[in-house]
């Protein structure tokens, strides 16, 4: 297990220094010199080259590299060219509300994504098991923004209950804040929650028909300890698995729910930069990304490694 | 239980196919995703010709609803929605199929000869494709925008650098199971050559498993593209996109929902045509894969 | 009364071919501490007989008809809460697979505590304290440390005892083993017939035995059925059975033992089994007979007494081959 968790460790290492070249590059490869855009248009030529040394963009490559590097880990993300707001400072106070989304959606999609796809697994091929399915591959076909869309346009426009869009601070009015939070987490949770019963129940299909379930069941165990306990159990490992995978996909749906119910989080921080070329703020949202990627994927693999005894008590690793 | 024989009949490829076929035609959800599939393709291709100018523009009747003149009414510009659906089809097809198109081009050959060769290379491959398997699109669709600004390519590039390590994949997991297989390990002994063996027996191997994964890349593109175009970091207006025409439709959300309908039904339709299609296709083709 | 009595056993499979006789007409008895052999080729009904004792068949698609009596209690009848008191209880399995019967996420220690847990209702506690005594009954080295390993460090011998652990850890009435030692080094299968037998002498404990390895037939169990296509064809005794087999199927048997082989061949019964879908007023071991005559093709020969406690379903039972 030791060996296994310093093994992801070190690999998640690696992607963090890959991305961090990549996303170096990738702002000197955007169009424009950052020292004219920062002396701004008119300026002479000798305060470009002043800028361009003070920035230290005259240096090679590499050693602009490590520049990048060394500001990063202090802290130093540059300043928003929007309004000149340190960008470490707007990255503390937007990332609390992404995360707050992304949980109560999480939760939505666990709750009911695993809760359904058992049920559904458990009574296969009854009414049950068809809704569930159903439901499943309509989540699966409809995008979340058309869902945020037909949401407002149902609860807020036409009945009334919530309000559309707006954001109230949890600190602030924590009642105001969940009425609030509850469409959007709902939309974005359903997609996961399609994906996660697809899941589930198709590992659970497995897990009953295995034969240490039978086993459970010639012990004369009750069902619900057969299906909760030893089949479920088995069935966590793809769970866990599958909510790995979909991490990408939950960070991509987060920035389109808050576009779409105007959240001031993460995701509508990234879509407005790209929207005003605001590069230091692209630039550190993507690197933040990376590393909350790498992170949740780490505790991913070591929840995996922990559900999985073939992996928790040996040196090695999976597949 | 039942001992059950099976007849080995040697059948050739068009019997093989057939019976596919009729397997295939005896469920209902994979036929109506088929049915689904084509109504997409047939709106896509030849639904442009019939419903005229997208940027056609009304100025008597803007944000109209439904009527004899416009069946799905009309936006904020007064064009005409049925006729932007119809052109919106094909920019969903576009980048669905080049997206599909571009990840295959560039990642079947890269799992092919990841499996084939093994050495250094594959580790190095894989290690890559599982890094990037998971990572979000989005933000590389965001990357991507930023440098070369937001349209219909960076949208097909985004996707189809997002399919790559399923397709690499796939690709490689194929080669490494064929590659085991005694009539290739003969073949290998005989000394037949590299290309011999991976034209003529590892790459037919790889068509189902790879034609089941485009059911699920061209719905996942279809998503995608509408996505960004929605966020404005795709298509851009005038060009008729379903997203785009969803962006205009949220801000007159109270005045004209009708616009919000139509535009999400159809991108519901079309990807649940092919994930339907897809399902089916996985039981009859690849059934080895359990989903 | 015996301790099991099965009485005009049938069991049909619904499958989307249409409906397979896994059973037809079985009855048979168990006595207190005997060991009986269910015994025929893959497919001729023996684990399906077996297996409907406690009920483990596949719900739903499985039809049952006839009588299965527990110390004169009906079981076929008997409603699922009450069966699940049954099962693990007095009516335990232990199953052909070692290698997947266990659940790969739990302690094999928690996985002989729960069935404790559940019928005896000791604590946590005890049940693992019992769990080390059933290990060292078993005859698996070092319990203690045993207990607390998974599934996925023990060899396949392991597994089948702890298997064997689990199934006895209630003392059951009634034992089935399904095909107990097919998975097993020939090493490792001496040593798990060991632990039966001695089961059987120490707790009572009656032990159904499926095995298509008339081998193990004749080292362990007390008496055999000999089963073809869902029927019983003879019973008897083993070492009358094996002194004086009556049908020429049991015959066939016998001659592809290894320890019958002819110039290190074994003798194979040619022909094929028929279909399980029908069931024609037929000897059903006809078509591969080498005694069929013409009655054999006109009605079923029942099973019939051929000598003391031997019965046999052929019209042409012979002595000798």
């Amino acid at each position: 297990m030791v060996w296994f968790i310093l093994r992801r460790c070190g690999s998640a290492v690696i992607v963090l220094f890959v991305a961090s070249v990549l996303i170096f590059l990738g702002v000197r490869a955007l169009p424009g010199d950052p020292a004219v855009v920062m002396a701004g248009e008119e300026a002479s030529p000798a305060v470009v080259e002043a800028i361009r040394h003070e920035f230290g963009l005259d240096k090679p490559l590499p050693a602009q590299y490590v520049d990048y590097v060394a500001q990063t880990l202090s802290g130093n993300l540059g300043r928003s060219t929007q309004d000149q707001i340190p960008v470490a400072d707007i990255l503390a106070e937007r990332l609390p509300v992404t995360l707050e989304l992304s949980a109560l959606a999480m939760l939505v999609a666990i709750v009911v994504g695993v809760g359904s796809g058992i049920v559904a697994s458990v009574r296969r091929g009854k009414l049950a098991d068809y809704v569930a399915t159903g439901f499943g591959l309509a989540g699966l076909s409809v995008p979340h923004f058309w869902l945020g869309l037909l949401g407002i346009l149902l609860f807020a426009v036409t009945l009334r209950w919530l309000p559309a869009s707006g954001y109230v601070p949890f600190t602030e009015d924590p009642g105001q804040n969940l009425q609030r939070m509850l469409l959007p987490a709902l939309v974005l949770g359903t997609g996961f929650a399609a994906i996660l019963m697809r899941q589930t129940r198709s590992a659970m299909l497995g897990a009953l028909s295995a034969d240490y379930v039978r086993t459970a069941r010639s012990k004369g165990l009750a069902e619900a300890k057969v299906v909760g306990a030893h089949a479920l159990r088995n069935s966590l490992t793809t769970v866990v698995t599958v909510l790995g995978l979909q991490l990408g996909a939950l960070i991509s749906g987060a920035v389109v729910t808050e576009q779409i119910f105007v959240i001031p989080g993460f995701g509508k921080l990234t879509v407005d930069a790209v929207l005003t070329r605001n590069y230091p703020v692209i630039q550190a949202v993507v690197l933040v990304t990376v590393i909350g990627y790498v992170v949740v994927n780490l505790l991913v693999d070591i929840a995996y490694a922990y559900l999985n005894p073939r992996i928790r008590l040996s040196g090695g690793g999976h597949g | 239980m039942a001992e059950t024989l099976a007849v080995p009949v040697r059948s050739g490829r068009a019997d093989r196919r057939r019976r596919l076929w009729r397997r295939f035609r005896r469920r209902p959800m994979p036929m109506a995703g088929l049915v689904l599939v084509a109504a997409f393709l047939l709106l896509a291709l030849a639904g442009p010709l019939v419903t005229g100018d997208p940027s056609a523009q009304d100025y008597a009747a803007t944000l109209a609803p439904p009527s004899g003149a416009h069946p799905l009414g009309t936006d904020d510009l007064g064009r005409d929605a049925l006729a932007r659906i119809a052109h919106g089809a094909q920019v969903s097809l576009q980048a669905g199929v080049l997206s599909t198109l571009l990840a295959m081009v560039i990642g079947i050959p890269i799992g092919l000869v990841a499996g084939f060769y093994r050495r250094w290379l594959d580790p190095v491959v894989m290690r890559l494709v599982d890094v990037t398997l998971a990572f979000p699109f989005l933000v590389f669709a965001v990357g991507l925008a930023a440098i070369i600004g937001p349209s219909l390519k960076g949208v097909v590039l985004a996707l189809g650098f997002s399919q790559l390590p399923a397709i690499i994949r796939i690709t490689r997991g194929e080669v490494l199971a064929i590659r085991e297989m005694d009539y290739v390990a003969a073949a290998i002994a005989d000394g037949a050559g590299d290309r011999h063996i991976l034209f003529r027996y590892v790459l037919p191997n790889c068509a189902n498993p790879l034609i089941v994964q485009a059911t699920v890349a061209i719905p996942a593109a279809i998503i995608g593209e509408s996505t960004l175009s929605f966020l404005g970091l795709g298509v851009q207006p005038p060009t008729p996109s379903w997203g785009v025409m969803l962006t205009t439709a949220q801000q007159y959300l109270d005045v004209a929902p009708w616009l919000a309908i139509w535009p999400g039904v159809m991108i519901a339709l079309a990807t649940l045509g092919f994930n339907l299609l897809g399902d089916g296709l996985r039981d009859v083709l690849d059934p080895r894969s359990g989903r | 009364m015996s301790l099991l009595e099965i009485t005009d056993l049938a069991v049909h499979f619904d499958t989307e071919d249409g409906l397979v006789q896994a059973v037809r007409d079985i009855s048979l008895t168990l006595e207190e501490g005997e060991i009986l052999a269910l015994c025929g080729e893959s497919g001729c009904g023996k684990s399906v007989t077996a297996m409907s004792v406690p009920r483990l068949l596949p719900p739903g698609t499985t039809k049952l008809s006839g009588s299965i009596r527990l110390d004169g209690r009906e079981l076929t009848t008997l409603p699922e809460p009450e069966l699940r008191k049954v099962r693990g209880k007095d009516v335990s399995v232990v199953f052909q697979e070692p290698m997947t019967s266990l659940n790969p996420s739990f302690t094999v220690g928690y996985q002989i505590a729960e069935v404790l847990r559940r019928h005896e209702k000791l604590s946590r506690r005890a049940a693992m304290d019992r769990a080390v005594e059933l290990l060292e009954l078993v005859g698996i080295p070092a319990p203690r440390r045993r207990v607390k390993e998974y599934p996925h460090q023990l060899s396949g011998g392991m597994r089948q005892r702890v298997m064997i652990a689990i199934a006895v850890a209630c003392s059951p009435r009634v034992l089935i083993a399904d095909e107990p030692t097919t998975a097993l080094d020939v090493t490792i299968q001496a040593g798990v017939l060991d632990v039966f037998r001695d089961l059987r002498d120490r707790l009572g404990t009656a032990i159904i035995l499926i095995t298509h390895d008339l081998g193990v037939v004749a080292d362990i169990a007390d008496r055999a059925v000999v089963m073809y296509a869902g029927r019983a064809v003879e019973q008897a005794p083993v070492a009358e059975l094996f002194a004086r087999p009556r049908h020429p199927y049991t015959l066939g048997l016998m001659k592809a033992l290894p320890s019958a082989a002819v110039n290190g061949r074994l003798a194979e019964i040619p022909g094929m089994v028929p279909s399980p879908m029908s069931d024609p007023d037929e000897c059903a071991f006809r078509a591969r007979c080498p005694r069929a005559q013409d009655d054999c093709a006109t009605s079923r020969p029942p099973l019939v007494r051929q000598a003391a406690g031997h019965l046999a379903a052929c019209f042409h039972p012979g002595e000798q081959p």
